[in-house]
């Protein structure tokens, strides 16, 4: 076998047996329970009260604007890890280019924190 | 081998049937929680064809920012999802229509396309042996220097990704009052306390 991928056997291992312990949860419970279904036990319980509205809210548009800086960052990250490994052979135009990449990305970064882009109200 | 087999066709047997049940949902909450499940099934799938910096990526980018922000923006829209759904299946023998045409139109043009057998080489680097160099060496080892120009590409396509959410986003709403931390520092004990020498029945 492929010495990659036998590195990754244990993780599929895992995987069966979460996939096992989970199944078998569900499947005991299905078997050896008392089954008595009642819609009133899967409707929403609320200070007694019956739910007065739907659950779905509008969100601010701010929590977006935070999810997306967060993906661009993430990506950021993401071409630091092949930089980081292999920084011993490319060189000086190697680290530059990282160097000049993250400048980039820092003038963004002074961007949104001069713009308020990051402060809750 | 046949593990091999066997593997690859249960990660893309659940990825299909979850892209499946990504557009048949009910809840839209549901659709996208079965597409972050196709993107670990996908992932899988890279580790078996040996790119498991890829598969590493697609967990860390697509599982933990994308499918974040997708279901930002399910909640954010206050849509009755359920009312829209209702006219779905009778759209669906135009859209499939549509889709057969565009499917059509794809087997011609790589039915009849043909590649020059140089032009893969002048693009391409050969591939090193995954057993002497990992993957995500032979990445780092040509992405910075012999792609530089692709890369800083996609550090300014970052940046006007960045510089456009904040446009389109951030409105500073008015009248708020907000903290200033320099300001608070700046106070001193003259600016803000006086102390006033009240004459006995005189009232200040």
């Amino acid at each position: 076998m492929n010495p990659l991928l036998a590195d990754y056997l244990p993780i599929l291992i895992f995987l069966g047996i979460a996939v096992g312990v989970a199944a078998a949860a569900i499947l005991a419970s299905l078997i050896l329970a008392r089954q008595k279904p009642d819609s009133e036990k899967l409707s929403a319980y609320e200070c007694g009260f019956e739910a007065f509205s739907d659950t779905r809210g509008r969100f601010d548009v701010r929590f977006y604007l935070v999810a997306i800086l967060f993906i661009i960052f993430d990506l950021e990250v993401a071409f630091l890890f092949p930089w980081a490994i292999s920084l011993g052979t490319i060189g000086m135009l190697g680290f530059w280019s990282m160097v000049a990449f993250l400048g980039i990305l820092t003038i963004g970064f002074v961007y949104e924190w001069k713009k308020g882009a990051l402060e809750w109200e | 081998m046949i593990i091999h087999s066997l593997t690859f066709y249960m990660f893309a047997a659940v990825a299909v049937a979850s892209g499946v049940m990504v557009i048949s949902a009910r809840n839209p909450v549901h659709s996208v929680l079965f597409l972050i499940l196709a993107f670990f099934n996908s992932a899988a799938l890279f580790v078996l064809m040996g790119a498991e910096f890829l598969a590493m990526v697609l967990v860390v980018v697509y599982v933990g920012a994308v499918a974040v922000l997708f279901l930002f923006v399910v909640m954010m829209l206050d849509i009755n999802f359920r009312e829209m759904r209702h006219g779905a299946l009778q759209y669906l023998p135009i859209g499939g229509l549509v889709g057969i045409v565009l499917l059509a139109e794809l087997v011609l043009v790589f039915g009849s396309w043909a590649v020059a057998p140089e032009a893969a080489d002048v693009a391409t680097i050969p591939t090193p042996d995954p057993t002497v160099v990992t993957n995500t060496h032979a990445l780092g080892s040509v992405l910075y220097t012999r792609f530089v120009y692709l890369f800083q590409a996609a550090g300014m396509i970052l940046l006007v990704a960045m510089v456009g959410a904040i446009v389109l986003t951030l409105r500073q709403r008015d009248g708020l009052r907000r903290q200033s931390i320099a300001e608070q520092n700046a106070r001193r004990k003259s600016d803000t306390i006086e102390v006033v020498k009240v004459p006995s029945r005189g009232g200040v």
